[in-house]
């Protein structure tokens, strides 16, 4: 049964950490974009559309990661090319995606979807327990755990990482280094489009393979929250996802296992544990100030208009 | 100055007269108001299917034009209003939601008659009108008791208000006339509608050991899950079978569309009364959808009662019940009463949950 529940924990909390992982690398750019809820409902849409129309789950991933960043590259052009309040615009591609989705998706309501199969790892699936868990997981799980170290990498280590960072603490002092601001701005909105596209593939792929108006019901927002307080580090970011994710499950066994000992736990109280455990920690975790106010991104949200 | 006068009023009377017939060869505007999209898969789109049923019905009577995702709040009684400024004769707000709302603007608008689904709040041109799923529920938890193997099932409930709380009495009366040991466990999933929490409370649920899920959320997520999982299941508000072609035993199907060609035929005739109706099975507003998945014997006996209940023979509140702590609350042949259901706060014998307060 444990076994059983941990492969639920993991499907539970992969859309946020992967969605959670895009918003980090836009915001150290400097770029708030409120629209995740947004671009992951047009990711889930497309890719539930993709891969009706293909047959392929393979092909629904691409459609998502493709539908999420075509709809993030609407948020870049509006904030960055035309320097509208961020805010403002993140919060209108979120409204915008919500109802664009339910219109695009209105003819898949209701057919039944294509699951995307796992990919069983030789050898290391026969490791028993830890094996069959982690290493017999779908293509999504195993891109979010590659896309954790990988932007790890890219931030602290990578030069370009570096110039990103550089522009999302004092976009001035960068773009009178030479940094392309806009251009390098961009790409980080693009990734974060892409990654909040895949999140939402996972949630029609994978999670629950059906196309559902709103059907990421407050995810994005959740993925947001996440950011901010893993204080912007992508390891506190995939500890954040988990704990969100193992508590929301272990909370529906808690009452479950509460009845059959006949304790009277409010579930109201229980449904809202993932939110208070995953604070608390992540202040824990967080509570340096100093560093903390290093992680941030000093630029976050303000606009950048080029001198000539 | 006379001569003008009287030129006035010819005017006015042939002005009059052209509007007094252009109104009656125009069709009759039957409005609907709904919480959600029109292809929720649940419950706005068994309203909406009611409501083209209607269209068909009186295509060249009446015309239906409604207003979807109209959020429960200040946002609802503007859209109610406007519908009513734009010459309705008739509105259905189809949410509990919508209550205080509709009797807001039906106070303005004392010639449009207005009709809330699920609420209490009536008035002399506002009606109220309700289905008694409960039926359904007690045929499921019959059906449940006769197919599960290990005599749990598994409810994943959405909020502890009286319906939802009525339902789980229902369902667990039904398994217990068949197997007075069987168990429930109910897991609140505290939304009405997000797939991937109640897809996890179906795991949840199927992981401690049922073998039978039912729900009252509205999408068909748990109905997929179960059909992964090899277990049985049941549907709610719309028939799911799409979903688990092999693992959907029945639903409760809303089916509004008779209920809403009988009010508008009234309104129509000017025989509309204001009422506080709450209709079940024999009237048609729910059906079980077909019984499938499931032996003979068991499927005889699910039509059995549905006749049964349809005829009026059986009520499936009926004593003796007793609450959960094991006190005595019908006696022997005594029926619940519609108002203590409307209101019901107490699990009965047998449901292995504490009920949130």
């Amino acid at each position: 049964m444990f076994e059983a529940i941990l492969l639920t924990v993991i499907t539970a909390s992969t859309p946020l950490v992967i969605a959670a992982l895009g918003e980090l690398v836009t915001e150290r750019s400097g770029v708030l974009n409120l629209g995740v809820e947004g671009m992951m409902i047009m990711g889930a849409v497309a890719a539930f559309a993709t891969a009706q129309l293909t047959g392929s789950a393979y092909l629904g991933i691409l459609g998502g990661i493709i539908g999420g960043g075509i709809f993030s590259l609407l948020f870049g052009f509006l904030t960055l090319t035309l320097v509208a309040n961020q805010v403002a615009t993140g919060l209108a591609l979120t409204i915008l995606g919500l109802g664009l989705s339910g219109q695009l998706g209105e003819a898949f309501v209701g057919m039944p979807g294509v699951r995307l199969q796992p990919i069983v790892i030789p050898l290391l699936s026969d490791i028993p327990f830890f094996g069959r868990v982690l290493f017999s997981q779908d293509l999504i799980f195993y891109m979010s755990v590659a896309l954790v170290f990988g932007i790890s990498w890219f931030l602290f280590k990578s030069r370009a990482g570096l110039k990103m960072r550089a522009i999302g603490d004092s976009h001035g002092s960068a773009h009178a280094l030479g940094i392309n601001v806009v251009r390098t701005r961009y790409l980080a909105v693009l990734f974060g489009g892409a990654c909040a596209g895949l999140a939402g593939a996972q949630l029609s792929l994978v999670y629950t393979p059906q196309w559902v108006e709103n059907m990421t019901a407050g995810r994005g927002w959740i993925a947001l929250a996440l950011v901010v307080f893993a204080s912007w580090r992508p390891l506190r970011v995939l500890a954040g996802g988990y704990l969100f994710g193992a508590v929301g499950i272990g909370q529906l066994h808690a009452q479950l296992l509460a009845q059959s000992g006949g304790i009277a736990i409010p579930s109201q109280l229980l449904s809202a544990l993932p939110y208070v455990a995953t604070i608390v920690v992540l202040i824990i975790i967080s509570h340096n100030r100093r560093t903390t106010l290093i992680n941030t991104p000093a630029s976050l949200g303000k606009p950048f208009v080029p001198d000539r | 100055m006379k001569k003008l006068i009287i030129a006035l009023a010819a005017t006015a009377a042939v002005l009059g007269g052209f509007a007094g017939s252009a109104s009656a060869q125009e069709k009759k505007k039957i409005c609907f108001i709904y919480v959600g999209s029109k292809t929720d898969g649940g419950w706005t789109q068994a309203h909406d299917i009611g409501r083209q049923a209607l269209q068909k019905a009186l295509d060249d009577k009446i015309e239906t034009p409604f207003l979807e995702s109209v959020p429960e709040g200040p946002d609802a009684e503007r859209a109610i209003e406007r519908m009513a400024r734009s010459g309705c004769a008739l509105i259905y707000t189809t949410s509990f939601g919508f209550m205080d709302a509709t009797v807001k603007v039906a106070a303005k608008f004392p010639n449009v008659k207005f009709e809330h689904a699920t609420g209490f709040k009536a008035a002399e041109n506002l009606s109220t009108y309700n289905s008694r799923f409960y039926e359904g529920r007690y045929i499921q938890g019959q059906i449940a008791a006769k197919m599960s193997k290990k005599g749990v099932a598994g409810y994943i409930a959405s909020f502890p208000i009286p319906e939802v709380v009525m339902g789980i009495n229902a369902f667990e009366l039904g398994a217990k006339s068949v197997n007075p040991e069987f168990k429930l466990k109910v897991v609140w999933a505290n939304t009405w509608f997000d797939p991937g929490k109640e897809a996890d409370a179906a795991k949840a649920l199927i992981d401690q050991g049922v073998d039978i899920l039912t729900q009252h959320t509205d999408t068909t997520a748990p109905m997929q899950v179960a059909a992964e999982r090899g277990i049985l299941a049941f549907g709610q508000a719309s028939d799911m079978i799409a979903a688990g072609p092999k693992t959907q035993l029945t639903a409760i199907v809303d089916t509004w569309g008779a209920y809403y060609i009988k009010r508008t035929k009234a309104v129509l005739d000017g025989s509309w009364k204001s009422e506080q109706i709450w209709d079940g099975l024999k009237d048609g507003i729910l059906t079980m959808a077909p019984y499938t998945n499931m032996p003979d014997d068991v499927k005889a006996m699910a039509e059995e009662t549905e006749a049964k209940i349809k005829s009026g023979e059986l009520h499936p509140f009926t004593g003796p019940i007793n609450k959960q702590d094991g006190s005595e609350w019908l006696k022997a042949g005594e029926k619940a009463e519609d108002g203590v259901l409307l209101g019901m706060n107490f699990y009965i014998e047998g449901v292995d949950d504490k009920l949130p307060k």
